[in-house]
């Protein structure tokens, strides 16, 4: 069972709910941080983590003494990371993609791949929970190849909950592919509601099942409220603006260890979505948070 | 004509707020709103919206069924698994392309023994040049799961550098996008001066590292300010020390303030609707528009 944290924009608590939602699950459950830019959970859960793999990406190496400078590897690349002028082409690493078109097409093989590193999974782990994080070189451009190195650790067996980088480009459909529910965070804010309907519009041409939590909300702005309400999704969890949240945010602290009573109101939110699944699939998993007498 | 890039490791520190402020102090700016995968500055300046334009970049597959024998090349060359069978009455009919997942490497057109796939140019959103009450203003909104925002942000830039070599504007206020790869990338090459706004807690003061690092990739005239300092004020003080420890200059703080939101709501800049951090903010724009950033050099990057 995959559960994508997202939002439209970030800053709106993506990553509060991704801990503090793994925090209450049972056991086994693994939370991948996909936020590669800047993967962010591991300041909340403190994971002892290994040294980390290096995630690689393809990229052209030319055998010179092959090459003809028939040109044909600078025709196919429709990312100019490979030209060739009727000489030795040049090959522009950061800008290549990695779709091995020159490769296949070169006529006498003189091309091969070697992979570039462009970031670091880590993984490890913190209390009950299983660790993944992907951390993205700094100057590297692109992130998706490296979220999909991350979600090839989503577990089998139990939940995985996948902290989702923000926006709605690429790195966020590489993120949400394949998930089984869909998290939207959002703030009771014009910007909020906004970005909102931009998260809305890609989960929903992903044909994932979804629903909203809103953080920071407070009685008197209801138009995330509204919006949802028209447009009939359901509303998991509100996160009250109360100083404590924040303050243990940036403290670095999980809500449901600084403010108590929102433990029981993340336990409530465990059950909703895991409940929104099962819906679906038939594969029963304990419904329960981590404190007992709580069904 | 200087060009200052407002950016944050991560998103929802206050980026777009304080932008819509600084274009409001600076009097005679272009706006850019950069941050195309998250465009909230509308929200607040609300342009007359003078010209739209679609932005393409790149291509996708397309398969024409009728001519797809289904031979299955298109789904081996594919590395993205973007190339799905197609089954009709329990037979493999033909294969089409999901669009969300092509790359447009072009491999599956190159590869196709019977020439099935079109390979047309792909529309990834809009950009809109408009006119606000502080100027004019350039933005963009890049269609849902759309690659390459890089070049959106470039081109917003260079549209934004057109109004203002034309207008002989002294400033360019671009928003940035959060993060720290391509679109970022995009936003600050070749600008004359980075404002980082940084939340006071643990995470802010990671993700202002990652971005400090690339603005001194890019030799970039720095500065940082804190927002909502008060809700850290020792967290605030070590990320000041910080900031001074990477060589960057500060340009200040600004209070938690409910105004902000008030503002937001009511479509305003905070300076505008007023406030305790209104004061703030002019503070702030005091210690950029003083400061010594280099003349804006042309925006190259592509990505
Ligand atoms: S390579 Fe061409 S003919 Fe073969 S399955 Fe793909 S589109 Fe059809
Ligand atoms: S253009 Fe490239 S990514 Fe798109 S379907 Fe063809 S091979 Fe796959």
């Amino acid at each position: 069972m995959i559960i994508a944290i997202a939002s439209g924009k970030g800053g709106t608590g993506k990553t509060t709910i991704a801990t503090n939602l793994a925090m209450c699950l049972q056991k086994p459950v693994r939370l991948l941080d996909c936020d590669v830019e800047e993967p962010n959970c591991h300041i909340f859960l403190n994971p002892d983590l290994d040294g980390g793999e290096r995630a690689t990406l393809p990229v052209p190496v030319i055998d010179e003494g092959l090459c003809n400078n028939c040109g044909e590897c600078g025709r196919i690349c429709q990312f100019n990371a490979i030209v060739s002028l009727k000489t030795k082409p040049l090959v522009f690493p950061a800008l290549c993609h990695g779709c091995g078109g020159c490769m296949r097409v070169c006529p006498t093989g003189a091309i091969s791949e070697e992979g570039r590193e462009i970031g670091t999974v880590e993984t490890g782990t913190s209390g009950h929970i299983e660790f993944v994080q992907g951390r993205l070189d700094v100057g590297q451009a692109q992130s998706p190849p490296l979220i999909r190195a991350v979600k090839r650790h989503i577990a089998e067996e139990g939940v995985t909950i996948i902290d989702c980088p923000p926006g709605t480009s690429c790195p966020v459909i590489a993120a949400l592919k394949g998930c089984d529910y869909a998290v939207l965070v959002t703030e009771s804010t014009p910007f909020g509601l906004h970005d909102l309907k931009l998260a809305v519009a890609t989960v929903r041409l992903l044909h994932l099942d979804f629903g909203v939590v809103i953080n920071r909300a407070t009685p008197h702005d209801v138009m995330v409220r509204e919006y949802c309400k028209k447009e009939r999704i359901p509303v998991l969890l509100e996160i009250p603006d109360d100083r404590r949240v924040a303050e243990a945010y940036s403290r670095g602290k999980l809500i449901v260890e600084a403010v108590p009573e929102l433990r029981e109101s993340f336990e409530r939110l465990c059950c909703a979505i895991i409940s929104r699944i099962q819906h679906r699939d038939a594969a029963p998993i304990p419904c329960a948070g981590t404190t007992p007498g709580v069904s | 004509m200087k060009e200052l890039v407002v950016i944050s490791g991560k998103g929802g520190t206050g980026k777009t707020s304080l932008t819509a402020s600084l274009a409001a102090l600076a009097g005679d700016a272009v706006i850019a709103d950069c941050d195309v995968d998250a465009a909230d500055l509308h929200l607040l300046l609300s342009p007359k919206v003078l010209k739209v334009e679609e932005f393409r970049s790149g291509r996708e597959a397309v398969i024409r069924p009728g001519d797809c024998i289904a031979c299955d090349v298109c789904r081996d060359v594919c590395r993205y698994d973007a190339v799905r069978p197609v089954f009709e009455n329990g037979r493999k009919a033909h294969y089409a392309v999901d669009a969300i997942a092509c790359e447009g490497c072009g491999v599956c057109v190159r590869f196709c023994p019977e020439h099935a796939i079109d390979f047309p140019e792909r529309v990834c959103g809009e950009y809109r040049i408009g006119e606000t009450r502080f100027g004019p203003m350039v933005y963009a909104q890049l269609g849902i799961g759309a690659e390459n925002s890089g070049k959106l942000v470039s081109t917003v830039r260079k549209e934004a550098r057109a109004i203002a070599d034309d207008g002989n504007a002294r400033w360019i206020l671009v928003d940035g996008p959060p993060g720290i790869a391509c679109p970022v990338i995009a936003s600050i090459t070749g600008s004359s001066l980075a404002l980082v706004v940084v939340e006071p807690t643990l995470s802010g003061i990671h993700d202002m590292e990652r971005v400090l690092e690339l603005t001194r990739h890019f030799a970039l005239p720095t500065f940082v300010c804190i927002n909502k300092w008060e809700l850290n004020p020792q967290m605030t003080q070590e990320i000041e020390a910080a900031a001074l420890a990477a060589g960057v200059s500060l340009a200040g703080r600004i209070g938690y303030d409910r105004a902000v939101t008030d503002a937001q709501i009511r479509g305003l800049t905070v300076v505008e609707h007023g406030g305790r951090a209104a004061e703030d903010i002019r503070a702030v724009w005091a210690a950029l528009a003083d400061a010594p950033g280099a003349p804006a050099a042309p925006a190259t990057m592509e990505v």
